[in-house]
Formats: C-alpha cells, structure tokens, sequence
C-alpha cells in the first residue's frame, strides 16, 4: 500500500496545478468580456459596408465585378482562422475536422484546395498535415489589427485576380454563446449578390468618383477584409470562451482527484495507526 | 430646416452617427459638400477632415481615406484605420507569403513543439520505468 508521505506530495502538486488552471480559468473569463466587447465594436462597419454592397448590387452598374463571377472551380482556397494559443479544448481541432471534410468533398469534385492560415495553431496543424500553404498570419494578439490581416486577404485575392484559384472560404469560428462555438465554413467567393427587392428596382446609377472599376475594387475588397477581421474577432471572443469552460473543467476534475486522493490519505493513514495498535497490543500479551 | 443621416464608421469602432444639414468632406477628386437629397454618389476618400455640421453645430473627424457613400437620405463613411498605399498593400503581402515560406522550410530544420513535447513524455516515462526497475532489483 502507499505510504502517507506519497499520497500528501500528490495532493500538494494537485493543488497547485488546481491553482494554476482557477487562475486561467479567471483570466480567459475577464478577456472573454474584453474580446466580445471588441466583437461588437467591429460590427458597426460590417453592417455599413455590407448595406453600402447590397445598394450597388441594386444600381444599374455596367460593370461587374470578378468576384461576383461564377467560375467553372478548379482550384479554392481555404482561410483558416484559428487561436494562437492552446488549452481551449476542442475549439481549433473542430474546425480544422470541418476545413479538411469540406475540402476533401470539393477534392471529389476535383477542386484542389490551398490554404491562407490565421493563428498559430492553424499554422502548426497545417504543417504536420501537409497542404499548400499560401499565406500564414500569426500572432495578432487578444486585440488584432484590421491591417495586421491586410497582407493574408491581398494574397488571396490576388490568386483570384490571376485566376490561380477560383472560389474562396472562410473557416473560422460562430460565437453562439459562452457554452457553445460553432465551426462554420462559409464561401467569400463569387460572392453571393444580395436578394434584389422588387419595390426598388427603379433605374438609377451611382455617380462614381474617380471610376467604377476602380471604386468597387477597393470596396468588395475592403468588405471581404471586414468579413475576414471581423472573424478573426469572434474567433478570438470563441477561444476565451473555450478557453473559460476548459480552465473550469480541469479545476473542477483536479477538486475530484484531490478528494479521491484525500480518501486514500486517510484510508492509509488509519491502516498504519490499526497496525501499530495492534503490534502494541500483540506486544504487551507476548510480555 | 432637413438634414441627412450620417454614419462614419470604421472596422475597428462606429465614430460617429447623427443627422447632419451638411456634410464636407475630402474626396479623391476634390473637396466635396454634400447637403440633403444629393444624387447617389460613390467614391474615395483621401486623407482628411470629415466635417458635419448640423444647424450651427459642426463636428470635424479626420479620415486616413476610405469610402463614402450617398444616397438621397443617408452618408456613408468608410473610413480605413490607417493609410493604404498600393504598394504598402503589397509589402504586408509579400510579408504574409514569407511567414508562410518559413514555416514550410522549418519543417525538417527544426522539430516542432508537439512533436518535441511527445518526445519528452516518452522519454520520460521510460526513465520512470527504468528506475522503477533498478528498485525491484
């Protein structure tokens, strides 16, 4: 049987690491408020440019842009948002489980895939798994910087531009509530136009300023760059959401093993004190 | 007297949102004054003031370029959170295709850290049986 000595070394390393995971429990809770806050701060502009999108898709413009064009696919990119640090359970290995299931049923279709990755977890999975990666940003911090994903979103439209790809997808994380994430792959391009409105379909044009060639490139690509931030933005809200319930499920299972190990403490401890009484018991007849 | 509805948001914050009877702002052809019931408008916004004057009240937020929208109701404004250059666009791009070239030429260079880190338990698992074994003995 163990002795009391082992059994008091293991609750006391329990405990700490107990300590350990309470604390981060209580750090991702008070970031979790901060990421959301952040979320919603963003919206604003999403919303604006969306609604702004959804009126040229009403005006009768003679130019249309690529990235409303449906392309026969022969190539698709996958943007792959993820944390950049672990310990949130199961939050980045399901939605890499739903990048790879929809890439592979578009590999059915003989669609290859490539892979612009956000985070360093995506980058990490990407690699041992293998994969074309075409473009990785990493490290943006609890509060990222819309420009800091500027680079990753050029280089896939890019790929677009010269027809190397021809259909791209968001992959990144829904915040549903604290309790629930939800992967979610979504398709960024052809872009899908908006439903038209019967009451509205009046003629009329924007006057563009310079040109509308030129304007709407730099619109729809600042929209796909909102809808790419502002998925970077939950995600981060996801991961100390995950991050929150998986700190509290571990201090939770380390109070369990303590009161188990306690058991066992006192369970020993009485064994060793019955034995002793009966050796002096057993002694004292002998005399 | 009748004013427009005016928005100025940008991807990081909503700046302001109001009525305004008139709005100045710096577009990429020129100044632009914008007042209620304009024809709808699409274009640049260069680095500059947005000002929104609502009766005798004027408000100034500057803008590092964006977009502005018009329609015969509402403005508008996207504003961008830093200057945008197409060659600035470019480098950040060139730097996000590098990371990725890196990652890809460390992959035998270097191990990587869940495979080091599996390593490690191993190994240590096999001192414990090791030692577990020299005390039986």
């Amino acid at each position: 049987m163990a002795n009391t000595k082992e059994v008091r070394k293991q609750i006391a390393s329990i405990k700490s690491t107990q300590k350990i995971t309470s604390a981060m429990e209580m750090v991702a809770a008070s970031k979790m408020k901060k990421t959301q806050d952040s979320m919603l701060e963003g919206r604003p502009y999403s919303l604006k440019i969306k609604d702004v999108i959804s009126h040229i898709a009403l005006a009768n413009s003679e130019y249309r842009h690529p990235f409303y064009e449906e392309r026969t696919p022969k190539k698709a990119c996958f943007i792959v948002v993820s944390s950049d640090k672990g310990l949130c359970g199961g939050l980045n290995i399901n939605l890499f489980k739903h990048v790879i299931a929809k890439s592979a049923e578009l590999n059915e279709q003989n669609i290859s895939s490539c892979f612009a990755l956000i985070g360093t977890k995506a980058s990490g999975f990407f690699k041992s798994v293998g994969g074309e990666v075409v473009a990785v940003a990493e490290k943006l911090g609890d509060k990222p910087n819309p420009d800091d994903l500027i680079g990753l979103t050029k280089v896939v439209l890019d790929m677009h531009k010269i027809s190397e790809i021809d259909q791209a997808y968001l992959c990144s994380n829904t915040f549903v509530n604290t309790m629930t994430q939800q992967p979610n792959v979504e398709q960024l391009i052809p872009l899908k136009p908006e439903e038209q409105d019967e009451s509205s379909s009046l003629q009329w044009d924007y006057i563009y300023e310079p040109e509308a060639k030129e304007l709407l490139d730099g619109l729809l690509t600042r929209y796909i760059e909102s809808l790419v931030y502002q998925a970077v933005v939950e995600n981060n809200a996801c991961e100390q959401a995950a991050k929150m319930i998986a700190m509290k499920n571990a201090t939770d299972n380390a109070g369990d093993l303590i009161k188990e190990l306690e058991l066992l403490y006192n369970n020993v401890r009485q064994a060793a004190i019955t034995q002793e009484l009966s050796e002096i018991v057993g002694g004292a007849a002998a005399v | 007297m009748s004013t427009i509805k005016i928005n100025i948001v940008s991807s990081s914050e909503e700046i302001y949102s109001g009525e305004a009877t008139m709005i100045f702002a710096t577009g990429t052809l020129g100044e632009l004054g914008i007042a209620p019931g304009h024809t709808p408008l699409l274009t640049g916004l260069a680095p500059g003031p947005v000002r929104v004057q609502n009766g005798s009240d004027e408000e100034a937020f500057f803008c590092s370029g964006g977009f502005l929208e018009v329609q015969p109701d509402l403005v508008t404004v996207l504003s961008d959170t830093a200057e945008r250059a197409d060659s600035l666009d470019e480098s950040e791009a060139i730097k996000a295709k590098e990371i990725a070239e890196q990652e890809l030429a460390n992959k035998d260079a270097t191990l990587d850290y869940a495979k080091a880190s599996a390593q490690l338990a191993e190994a240590v698992a096999r001192l414990k049986t090791i030692q577990k074994l020299r005390k039986k003995q």
